[in-house]
């Protein structure tokens, strides 16, 4: 079976070799076959055939027109309801549709669902979601596998064939890890590309939106269509957008790769070290010179975003207090009651830890020794990349330290769970762009991903790297 | 200037410094662009940044930016280049992101002063630490229900400036003329609207008492008052209830505490070990704030002239005193007023003195008794200055000219169509004069023999009675004088 592709979906819509209806009706039927997975956290038929008959309606010429396309539950939508995959925001209809759906949406796309994800973004599993785990497509039977996350419902939806991309965010690695799990593109921008307007926030200076398909070409094409400035988001950034299809190129000759030693880390299952290897060995071939580099504050990394991400993630889930919307506990007998059953009702067991992590690093007395301290090795994250990437045009290293693992394999060893951020992190700490591409199977024949990272505003250059290696890896 | 108050044992000081939240007057708010009017329906200016919806997102409102650095001028400070917004976090019902916008470390204006007046003619520099941005929060409605607390959202983002003072305030009556001042230095800036009582211009006292020239004592925090005799009021009680506990051994609590305006009365909200953590931190959300000096120019070229600049302007020009000058200009429209009064006739420049006796004691009680506002006075500062006009001509006395300026205040007319309507002209015709005080002499033998035989004090009832006949209008200086010299020649 050939791999689907937007891109030729695309031209097959273009010439009417299918409808837009038809394309669709298929996309439904295996939705319909899979609910199993748990993959969605809303899904209607008879929205999507709203939609898709909204759109036959409309006959001017879209970008993406027709095109199915699953939506991470972390983005607001009007159309469907958005819940962060949390009980407080269980019933929760925005009045305003996110600023990269709407893109999507004004390109003619299709929104089949709203993806399942950790709570609030908040875990590398997708198993802290309040309504259960979605389970990786590529699992076998009797062995549920996880899909990683936290945008674990957006890649198994496109690694199950459910749509033909779909929309994740990325604080510390949550659309690379499960791309990676999934056997799925995934790429997160550089920190500003994209508006971060109507995604319900986690931590705000690390959060970016992404995308997740089926190939190269494919995320380059949808990349563009949800990138650009929003003056909504005072960190969303001014710069001219690419048409990243039209200019990708594949030719990496004379082109420069970094190799950072300190990502060779103790117990990383040889088959990783193996296919990082291999994707070095194949840009040798391709003309790239090898280039050493050393990122020595890599090591401090995961404790920085560890404190940084649960510091803003406490300040931002404080909008969710029973007061204006979402859930309110039954028992109220005074306002500090109504926030405290509320809150503890209302969040699950990661998002509650993360806010009390977040809570004691800001507190006064431990500000200076825990968040301040932070801020200043992210800074040296950051000049480490700097200097890097004056010696080489992009950065390729593992995804993540495995292949995905058993459902609730880790899920009591919240430790062992941040550990799997360890590749992912250091580029979001610096706000680089990264994408993760399936690049060789494990033991067990369970794909494993290849991270490039690329510098600030570069992701053409990530993309050419990428599609380089995807294609000589097919 | 003995500040001091008495105990029962020794005298003590007050140490006083001063926070004033002031509104920025702007039409949005200043991460959002909703509204910013005042008295609309509960909840009918909020947006969804406002009302902390899921992924929205705060933007800066330039215009609040400028206008507090156009205050920081005003207050002759430092504007700072870069500052940063940070996030005050704590749960309140109306606080619906969880916390507050504010800026912390890096405040937008640093070190500043602005001068008191005092009426013998001193005056006193009160220091300012810094001024701020902040988000207003919203309104908790208590009494709506019985069993039900409602919420306004309406002034939640609602931009406000928070001013802190040095601890140089020292008595009840500086912390008045200090809050005073600067709401009149924020009305002439047209930074904020200074209406107190829609709660635009709020303050939180900062108070401790101590015996003269030693340590600071432990001071307390009396919250958000809104008049400036309810801030003299709580500092008096308060620093009384200080200083019984002193005397009688105690030691002063560093609390939080609230003034109950129908008692006079302050009791703690909160204490040290109850007080927040507000976990201050940037907030992410927005990028420090930067600010060029070439920005800083320009705003600075747009300022308008302030009260002390235009104090010393018009004790230059018109010789007047330090304090009559810094009353007229307490307040940019008497200032205007008086601008606009004094150069209307070019007479009136050495006459000075009488356009501000006229506007600040007879027009004012004028005003007052009717409830006006100057802005909105009968009399234009153009008509004034004409009344005045004839006063200094000797065309009418100074005490018809009051019921002149009754009858303009009232009819609307000008002081000229009064007094030619009236026929209330000054006599000043020596032979009419002479005439009148001859029938009052006549009229009056008994009272001449008495002056004749020393009783000086009668010349004040010739003096009345003549005026009675000349219906007040003869010019009192030339009937003095006809009026001794013909009682003297009797002699």
């Amino acid at each position: 079976m050939t791999k689907p592709s937007l891109k030729k979906t695309l031209n097959d819509l273009e010439t009417k070799k299918i409808s837009i209806k038809e394309l669709n009706q298929d996309y439904l039927k295996q939705i319909k076959e899979k609910e199993n997975l748990n993959i969605f956290i809303y899904f209607s038929e008879d929205n999507v055939l709203e939609q898709i008959e909204n759109l036959e309606k409309d006959n001017s010429t879209k970008k993406l027109n027709g095109i199915p396309i699953a939506v991470k539950d972390l983005f607001c939508t009007k159309s469907m309801p958005t819940t962060a995959a949390s009980k407080i925001l269980e019933n929760f209809n925005p009045t305003y549709e996110s600023f990269v759906t709407q893109k999507l949406l004004d390109e003619g796309s299709i929104f089949v669902g709203k993806t399942n994800l950790d709570e609030f973004a908040m875990g590398s599993a997708t198993n802290t979601s309040f309504f259960g785990n979605t389970i990786n497509p590529l699992s076998k039977k009797n062995e549920p596998l996880a899909p990683g996350g936290s945008s674990g419902g957006s890649a198994a939806a496109v690694a199950a064939d459910l749509c033909l991309g779909a929309t994740g965010t990325d604080t510390g690695g949550s659309i690379r890890q499960p791309a990676s799990f999934c056997g799925v593109v995934g790429i997160k921008p550089t920190y500003g590309l994209c508006s971060r307007w109507g995604i319900a926030a986690f931590a705000s200076s690390l959060d970016q939106a992404g995308i997740f398909s089926h190939n190269v070409e494919d995320a380059s094409i949808l990349l563009k269509s949800i990138a650009g400035f929003d003056k909504r988001d005072s960190t969303s950034a001014k710069v001219d957008i690419p048409n990243y299809f039209e200019n990708l190129d594949d030719d990496l000759n004379g082109k420069t790769v970094g190799i950072p030693k300190e990502y060779s880390i103790d117990g990383t299952p040889m088959e990783i070290s193996q296919i990082w290897e291999d994707a070095i060995k194949v840009l040798e071939k391709k003309g790239v010179k090898i280039k050493n580099i050393s990122l020595p504050h890599t090591k401090y990394a995961l404790p920085t975003y560890y404190i940084i991400a649960p510091a803003e993630a406490s300040s931002n889930l404080a909008r969710y207090d029973g007061v204006k919307y979402g859930f309110r506990s039954e028992e109220i007998d005074s306002l500090d009651a109504m926030y405290e059953n509320t809150r503890a009702q209302g969040f699950g067991r990661e998002v509650k830890r993360r806010i009390l992590i977040g809570t004691y690093v800001l507190s006064a007395g431990y500000y200076d020794a825990y968040y301040l301290k932070a801020q200043k090795v992210r800074k040296l994250i950051a000049d480490d990349f700097n200097k890097a990437f004056q010696e080489c045009d992009f950065i390729v290293t593992p995804t993540a330290p495995s292949a995905a693992f058993p459902l609730n394999e880790k899920q009591n060893d919240p430790i062992k769970m941040y550990l799997n951020d360890v590749f992912t992190v250091p580029a979001s700490l610096a706000g680089l762009p990264g994408i993760s591409i399936p690049f060789g199977k494990d033991k067990n024949n369970l794909p494993l991903g290849i991270q490039i990272l690329g510098k600030h505003f570069d992701e053409q250059q990530v993309f050419n790297a990428a599609l380089s290696l995807e294609r000589s890896y097919e | 200037m003995n500040n001091l108050i008495k105990g029962e044992k020794h005298d003590w000081e007050m140490v006083i410094g001063l926070e004033i939240h002031a509104q920025v007057k702007s039409n949005s708010k200043l991460f959002s662009s909703s509204s910013t009017k005042f008295g609309s329906l509960p909840n009918s200016q909020v947006s969804l940044v406002d009302a902390a919806m899921p992924g929205m997102l705060p933007v800066i409102n330039k215009y609040c930016v400028e206008q507090a650095v156009k205050t920081g001028v005003g207050l002759n400070a430092k504007i700072n280049n870069y500052s940063v917004f940070d996030r005050k976090n704590y749960f309140y019902a109306d606080l619906p992101q969880g916390y507050q916008i504010s800026q912390y470390k890096y405040p937008i204006v640093g070190e500043g002063k602005v001068t008191i007046d005092f009426k013998d003619g001193t005056s006193k520099d009160i220091r300012i630490v810094r001024l701020h941005l902040e988000q207003d929060a919203g309104k908790s409605l208590h009494d709506q229900n019985p069993s039900k607390t409602y919420v306004d959202l309406n002034r939640s983002g609602v931009a406000l400036m928070e001013i802190v003072s040095e601890p140089d305030i020292r008595t009840p009556d500086e912390a008045g003329m200090y809050i005073s001042k600067i709401r009149s230095i924020l009305m002439y800036l047209d930074t904020c609207d200074g209406n107190m009582q829609e709660g635009s211009l709020r303050a939180d006292v900062n108070i401790s008492v101590r015996k003269p020239g030693e340590e600071y004592g432990t001071r307390c925090e009396i919250k958000n008052l809104n008049s400036i005799k309810f801030i003299k009021q709580a500092i008096n009680y308060e620093a009384k209830r200080q200083i019984e506990i002193l005397e009688s051994g105690g030691s002063i609590e560093q609390n939080t505490m609230l003034f109950n305006t129908s008692t006079g009365k302050t009791r703690p909200m909160r204490n040290k070990e109850e007080a927040h953590d507000y976990r201050y931190f940037p907030d992410p959300d927005l990028l420090p704030l930067e600010i060029s000096e070439e920005e800083i120019g320009k705003i600075k070229s747009s300022i308008p002239e302030l009260p002390d600049e235009l104090k010393n302007k018009f004790i230059d020009n018109y010789k007047l005193s330090n304090y009559d000058a810094s009353v007229l200009t307490a307040d940019k429209q008497t200032s205007d007023y008086f601008n606009q009064s004094i150069n209307s006739d070019p007479e009136l420049k050495n006459h000075a003195k009488i356009v501000v006796n006229w506007i600040t004691s007879e027009l004012f009680s004028l005003l007052n008794k009717n409830n006006i506002e100057l802005k909105n006075s009968p009399v234009s500062p153009e008509n004034l200055g004409q009344l005045i006009k004839l006063i200094s001509t000797n065309e009418i006395s100074g005490k018809i000219a009051k019921d002149v300026l009754e009858d303009m205040f009232s009819s609307g007319k000008t002081a000229k169509q009064i007094v030619d309507d009236k026929g209330l002209q000054q006599v000043t015709d020596q032979g009419e004069i002479e005439e009148v005080i001859d029938e009052v002499i006549k009229d009056n033998p008994k009272m001449v023999e008495q002056y004749l035989g020393g009783k000086d004090k009668l010349l004040g009832f010739f003096v009345g009675q003549a005026m009675k006949k000349t219906k007040g209008k003869a010019n009192p200086k030339i009937l003095n004088d006809i009026l001794k010299n013909k009682l003297n020649k009797k002699n």
